[in-house]
């Protein structure tokens, strides 16, 4: 092949006006709900996502897991339909319902056809609105949560993060696994799930995107009968926690061959003038891709990894930079070295100018990549409501990551990264390390 | 050039406007041998390209295992006009990402990125086809990175052994039996000869599809492709994929696993299987029923019905099968038992709720709710056009034409009640199938 180079650059020169093409509609359903909506008429079926803010960090004292639980019962019966009828009922619809937890909410992922929309909201209403968290249920599916959390004991992956949130987050809820422990979750009582439904879900915390085969009046009248009926406040969230992890090593003695670690420091949150900044040196240093510094010196150069990665992490109540790497017992200890240098080398030296432009060109080139799909679209809508952004960041985003200078980004490296405060949990049989407190 | 509209939306009056329509796909061959599938979805500025290679790790050579992986890996090393790593940064820096995948039966590499950089990454991957460089201090590193790979994937894993036993003893004869990732021994053995032996027996563009989904033109991507991938010579003398195949099956087997790090001790039934074949797709699509009908659901199936709602013997059931396999394929099945339920027990549970299906055949109304579900499947399917890509690559690579593809949603809607039952007393030959049970260290293997 003889003229690549040509080619290329005419393809890089194109990269630069490209941007998300998606037209959002802010709506106020006549009961007063608040909704994004894409109109998309190609197929015809619709997404719908729902957010309840808050999620498993709404338990109650002692009772981790509950909310957990919870979710995993509410498609487990509703009004007259018990759990076999319920899905029954949504499988003759060919509609899909998904509840899923996390730390900071509760997400109900629909899809429905246009065929028989009004049957699958009312479907999905009645789970909203009526759970019955019938005993039967509560004991198939605690069983279920058992037979997880079990294998969560032996799982090198689920021991790092456990061990890593105790030591950073302590007694906040983010400082122990939203699943809950064997002990806690065979402590809880119908009751108790009762209760955790009607603290989690109510209109004050709710954020709502659809995106499909539905126009924005349908829409007011299908959220108003969905969730008109929910109570209209729930229980107040919990508070920030610091990151509170010092620098150091925490071993877990672990019989595998290949060490897993779980290394980590304080972040920046959402909104602030270092956000975007760090945001892209965290693409450098250990961002998604094959291409990161941490990717090449430890994958690239010494073959020590399948992957490492880094994250950088605005959860509601806390901020962190997190990075996951496995290596074989042997190798740890020159994988932390590497890690630890490479955390020096940008704290001190910052990034360069071609990093940055290459940093730059492959975020803003990715972003509009995202919108492809209804479901996709429906979750990157309340995402943004959920960090307070105006509909029309789609379309400012890539501006802000384009504004960012070489002398703000290695300002703010010298200030985030600090190799110091890297804390790591090991789980395995590491050769060489031991924990230092 | 044909052209066709995936066929359930015309057979069930939902077809979109054309102006809108997703789905439209159509195909060509280049003089040089090389497929083209073109899937058109005009909803957003993104293109899907792949190129899949009709080679895997069952088309190894014998002592090599993991060598079709190795150098899926290496794939990325450059050319003699692209740099180690050149390829990824250079779609990184168009704001794509880009990755690889290998199987049994096939090798594919893909890009996805903005419609507008697709000429971009045909004229790489065109590159790669045919003109891979590798230095020899990469393979090295790059052995040691495989290596790390199979340690998390597999050997952390107690589950990943165990279906790596699993498959081993239900294949005897055919490679299917070797993991797609390889025996640690052989693969710590890996050459740069070996990678490139492979490389230039199978890399070519007559042994290639080229897979482009997105917002693009057929005829503009026929013009790219006759560019970029055009001037690629053929290889002569590749010869048809006939592997050694499975002989009559006698003996049913049983696999126990012990491993300390297992917390929940499971089952697996798997059988030997039919798969689709080319005009002939009808018993797996029985089979795809089956699989649903037995497994598909906890609240709905015959297995968590009986097994999880009935009476409380699992914490979990499930039944699999897989569609689209060149050669034989298979059947599995899946029971996790409630703490205090032997393994022993929830295997006869298991067998008395085949048994009783094989007798009593589907519930019908179960059978029309799976039959609407499956004809929804379709009309969510166009929302990923990445997902119909790879769709068409996996059964391109397993013997099976564009028309195979195309016909299959009908097959499926054409299945019967008693196709059904009449797969089943097929498929669950226990003499065709491996037992395995995965267990803690040291418990008692109660019989």
């Amino acid at each position: 092949m003889k003229h690549f180079t040509a080619t290329l650059f005419i393809f890089l020169i194109a990269a630069l006006p490209l941007r998300a093409e998606v037209d959002i509609q802010e709506i106020s359903s006549p009961g007063g709900l608040n909704a994004w909506l894409v109109e998309e008429h190609a197929i015809p079926f619709v997404a719908l996502e729902l957010r309840f803010r808050g999620g498993a960090s709404l338990d109650a004292p002692g009772k981790r897991g509950e909310i957990n639980l919870m979710t995993a019962l509410i498609e487990e019966g509703a009004g007259d339909l018990d759990a076999r009828g319920f899905a029954e009922a949504r499988e003759a619809l060919a509609a899909s319902f998904r509840f899923d937890v996390s730390d900071d909410y509760l997400s109900v992922s629909a899809k429905f056809l246009t065929e028989n929309r009004d049957e699958a909201v009312a479907l999905l209403r009645e789970a909203l609105v009526n759970p019955r968290f019938d005993e039967t249920a509560i004991e198939r599916v605690r069983a279920q949560v058992v037979s997880h959390l079990k294998s969560r004991e032996t799982d090198p992956n689920a021991l790092a993060a456990k061990e890593f949130d105790r030591i950073a987050f302590g007694d906040h809820p983010y400082g122990s696994y939203f699943g809950g422990t064997l002990e806690s979750v065979t402590a809880l009582t119908r009751d108790d799930i009762v209760d955790a439904f009607a603290r989690t879900i109510a209109r004050d915390r709710v954020y709502i995107a659809a995106v499909g085969d539905i126009t924005a009046e349908e829409l007011g009248a299908l959220l108003d009968g969905l969730l008109g009926d929910l109570p209209p406040t729930g229980t107040p969230m919990p508070g920030p926690v610091a990151f509170g992890a010092t620098g150091g090593i925490t071993v877990v003695p672990f019989d595998t061959p290949q060490s897993v670690a779980q290394f980590g420091q304080p972040g920046v949150k959402v909104g602030t003038p270092e956000f975007f900044p760090a945001f892209i040196l965290n693409t450098i240093l250990g961002g998604s891709g094959f291409n990161s510094r941490l990717m090449e010196e430890v994958r690239e150069k010494r073959g020590l990894t399948y992957g490492i990665r880094t994250y950088l992490i605005d959860s509601d109540y806390s901020e962190s930079i997190i990075g996951l790497v496995s290596t074989v017992n042997s190798r740890m200890a020159e994988t932390v070295d590497v890690v630890r240098a490479e955390w020096a080398r940008i704290a001190e030296s910052g990034v360069t100018q071609d990093e940055l432009d290459a940093a730059k060109l492959y975020l803003t080139g990715a972003y509009p990549l995202r919108f492809d799909g209804n479901g996709p679209i429906a979750r990157i809508l309340v995402n943004m409501q959920m960090e307070g952004y105006p509909t029309s960041y789609v379309k400012t985003r890539n501006a802000k990551i384009e504004a960012v200078t070489l002398e703000v980004i290695n300002r703010v490296a010298g200030e985030l990264y600090r190799p110091e405060a890297l804390r790591f949990v090991i789980v395995g049989q590491p050769e060489g390390i031991d924990s230092t407190d | 050039m044909r052209s066709t509209l995936v066929s359930l939306l015309v057979s069930f009056g939902l077809a979109a406007s054309p102006a809108t329509a997703s789905g439209q796909v159509s195909d060509f061959k280049l003089d040089n041998g090389l497929e083209v599938v073109v899937i058109e979805d005009h909803r957003a500025p993104v293109v899907v390209h792949m190129v899949w290679y009709r080679t895997g790790a069952a088309d190894e050579p014998p002592g090599k295992s993991g060598i079709a992986h190795f150098l899926e890996h290496l794939m990325f090393k450059g050319t003699d006009d692209l740099g180690p790593g050149e390829i990824s940064r250079i779609v990184e820096a168009n704001g794509g990402s880009d990755n690889a995948f290998t199987s049994q039966d096939y090798t594919a590499y893909f890009q996805r990125v903005a419609a507008d950089r697709l000429g971009l990454m045909m004229e790489m991957e065109a590159d790669r086809m045919r003109d891979l460089v590798l230095a020899p201090e990469d393979i090295a590193t790059e052995r040691d990175v495989i290596l790390e790979e199979r340690a998390t994937r597999t050997d952390s894993d107690p589950g990943a052994l165990f279906r790596e036993e699993m498959r081993a003893a239900l294949f005897r004869n055919h490679p299917y039996g070797l993991p797609v990732i390889g025996w640690r021994a052989e693969m710590a053995g890996l050459s740069r000869a070996d990678a490139l032996d492979f490389y230039r027996r199978f890399y070519a563009p007559n042994n290639a599809i080229l897979i482009v989904a997105g917002d693009v033109d057929p005829g503009e991507v026929r013009n790219l492709a006759e560019k970029t991938y055009g001037p690629l010579a053929p290889s002569a003398g590749l010869a048809p994929r006939l592997r050694p195949q499975e002989p009559p099956s006698r003996a049913e087997r049983r696999v126990v696993m012990e491993d300390e790090r297992v917390a929940q001790p499971y089952l697996v039934r798997s059988y030997l299987a039919p798969e689709r074949d080319p005009g002939a797709q009808k018993e797996a699509a029985a089979l795809v029923f089956l699989a649903d009908l037995l497994g598909g659901s906890g609240a709905t199936s015959v297995l968590g019905q009986a097994l999880q709602f009935d009476s409380q013997i699992a914490v979990y059931t499930s039944a699999s099968y897989v569609t689209t396999s060149l050669d034989d394929s298979t059947f599995s099945l899946v029971v996790v038992p409630t703490d205090g339920v032997s393994l022993t027990d929830a295997e006869a549970a298991l067998d008395d709720e085949i048994a009783r299906f094989i007798e009593t055949g589907p519930d019908p109304a179960a059978f029309e709710r799976l039959k609407m579900q499956i004809r929804a499947a379709e009309i969510y399917a166009l929302d990923d056009v990445g997902d119909l890509a790879d769709r068409y690559g996996r059964a391109l690579t397993s013997g099976l034409t564009i028309a195979d593809v195309q016909a299959w949603p009908d097959v499926l809607q054409a299945v019967t009640v008693d196709d059904v039952t009449a797969a089943a007393k097929r498929v669950f030959d226990r003499r065709a199938a491996v037992t395995g049970w995965l267990m803690p260290a040291g418990e008692e293997p109660a019989k």
